[in-house]
């Protein structure tokens, strides 16, 4: 195959043109080839306005000012807050709680309904394939409670191995943390498996959805969803913006995360009650800009469709696994194309994704190399590090060639 | 960008110098780059003058790391524990030849920061020194 004869159903040369830094040079004379998506992805023009928009027109802090900033900035935040329901399909506002990033999702779920319902001797159930931020705030939490840790194990092809989940969730398990995409190879898990046989055992369910809320449709009710947590900035919003969706009847009951304003409902000396959803775990002055950010973020996406920017990035992603496969003593990691999403991540034996990426960064391409916050996982790969290219909506085909074509001027350097 | 693999970096990657750990030596240090993955494992023997007579090193890594270490196990060879303490960035990138940005740079500077832990003899380096 060759990268003109790639169908995708979108037009990314036009969705291009919306991305203004996608117009720059990574350095004079070297067009930029922007394949580190899976790390943050690029803004179009319409979120960058909303952004400058309320910082000029209508900068007023959110839920108390008496006057029409205020009114204003507040009807854009909370409305927001609507758009990105209605793109995750909760069955209530009240469920999208506002965060700065997955990682905070994740940890608010840990501090409060973990500190809540985990006891000793109860069981954590995650993966060896997460990425840290849903990883380390669990080994807190079973540390602080005496809890137990397991694994689902992942195999060296970079897939869950349920094999096991039977025995795994066979006792007192009250929370299983599993990535819905994972990071560094692009694996779309079995979700819809793993969170009926976790109801069936009695546990509740968080996903983190950092890298697949961005990419593909995602219907929290269909899924049977928990808890779900992704980052504005990966999905063409802000950053510093997120979001933590939770069934409601669970974020009724959890206690709040942090105290202070906008989280209360009447505080006196001694103590307080707590605001009703979502604001009960939104203390302080919100990142109102970030949000109105997202709001717009995910209007965009939906106008071009999550299943067409899946389908692309499968188109990709294939396309780039079939042309890495044709370099000589280039690894690739992770499963075939159909089972994963916009991701490729390889290594060359005797270039190390370092110098490999600082040599694709002469070139313009921008990846990311390391082991991409999840060490477990590269030990079940049996590799200390990868290099990863990792495309969205605005990748064309003929950037997977300028990366391949990169690829070998770097193996050449290194007299590979 | 491309000159960051100069022909001496590549030589000293390809055919590091003093590779292999000594046995019993007077000093022994290790330590990873967390963002890169990047590892380095220094033994040292000194005279009775706590002069470096000998220098053996394992590690994994990019080219920048490797060729660091092997350079700086060249250049320590006849340099007292005292001249060590001193050693500094500059040292390290005058020896590699080359100018690195934010992230790179802490891939040259882990072999200056194993060997002055190791002439430190502790745990890491005095106060929160910036190397
Ligand atoms: C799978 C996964 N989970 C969690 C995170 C953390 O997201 P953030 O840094 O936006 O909190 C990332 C981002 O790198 C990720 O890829």
């Amino acid at each position: 195959m060759c990268s003109s004869e790639i169908q995708s159903p979108l037009d990314a040369e036009a969705i291009r043109a919306d991305f203004p830094v996608l117009g720059r040079e990574a350095r004079p004379g070297v067009p930029l080839v922007y394949l580190d998506n899976a790390a943050t992805s690029q803004k179009p023009r319409p979120v960058i306005e909303a952004i400058e928009h309320f910082y000029s027109h209508y900068n007023a802090n959110v839920h108390r000012g008496i006057h029409a900033l205020s009114e204003e900035a507040t009807i854009a935040y909370e409305g927001a807050r609507d758009k990105i329901a209605a793109f995750i399909n909760a069955s209530s506002r009240k469920e999208v709680i506002f965060t700065r990033g997955t990682t905070e999702g994740i940890n608010l779920v840990a501090s409060t309904w973990g500190r809540a319902n985990i006891g000793p001797g109860d069981v954590i159930l995650t993966t060896q394939m997460e990425h840290h931020s849903n990883l380390v705030p669990w080994q807190l939490l079973a540390q602080e409670k005496g809890a137990e840790l397991r694994f689902i194990p992942a195999t060296q092809e970079g897939e869950l191995d349920l094999s096991g989940l039977d025995d795994l969730l066979d006792g007192p398990v009250k929370i299983v943390a599993v990535m819905h995409v994972s990071n560094v190879l692009g694996t779309i898990n079995p979700i819809k498996q793993i969170i009926d046989k976790a109801h069936q055992a009695g546990a509740v369910v968080l996903i983190d959805g950092a890298q697949s809320v961005p990419h593909m449709p995602i219907d929290v009710q269909e899924l049977g969803m928990d808890f779900l947590a992704f980052s504005g900035h990966k999905m063409l919003g802000p950053t510093g913006i997120g979001v933590l969706y939770g069934r409601r009847e669970l974020l009724e009951e959890m206690p709040p995360y942090m105290g202070g304003g906008d989280m209360i409902r009447r505080v006196e000396l001694s103590h307080s009650e707590w605001n009703e959803l979502p604001w009960k775990f939104e203390a302080g002055t919100p990142n109102i800009a970030g949000g109105i950010g997202l709001g717009v973020a995910v209007e965009y996406l939906s106008r071009i469709g999550m299943e067409k920017i899946l389908a692309h990035e499968q188109e990709l992603t294939a396309y780039a696994l079939e042309r890495l496969s044709e370099v000589p003593g280039l690894k690739v990691y992770g499963p075939p194309a159909e089972k994963k999403c916009g991701v490729a991540s390889f290594c060359i034996e005797g270039l190390h994704p370092h110098d490999m990426a600082q040599l694709l960064d002469a070139e313009g391409v921008a990846v990311r190399a390391g082991h991409h916050c999840a060490q477990p996982l590269h030990m079940v790969l049996g590799a200390p590090a990868t290099t990863r290219a990792s495309f969205y909506l605005y990748n064309l085909p003929g950037e997977v060639d300028a990366l391949i074509e990169a690829i070998y001027k770097a193996k050449a350097r290194f007299s590979l | 960008m491309d000159d960051l693999y100069r022909d001496n970096i590549l030589d000293h990657f390809t055919n590091p110098r003093n590779r292999g750990l000594l046995e019993n030596p007077d000093i022994e240090f290790a330590d990873d780059n967390p963002l890169c993955g990047d590892h380095l494992h220094f033994t040292m023997k000194v005279d009775e003058n706590d002069r470096v007579v000998e220098v053996g090193w394992e590690g994994q890594g990019c080219a920048i790391s490797q060729a660091s270490a092997s350079m700086m196990s060249e250049h320590i060879i006849g340099k007292t524990l005292d001249e060590i303490r001193g050693m500094t960035k500059r040292d390290v990138l005058d020896l590699l030849g080359i100018e690195l940005g934010a992230v790179r740079i802490k891939c040259a500077l882990l072999s200056l920061k194993v060997i002055k832990a190791g002439a430190y003899g502790l745990d890491g380096l005095p106060g929160d020194e910036e190397i």
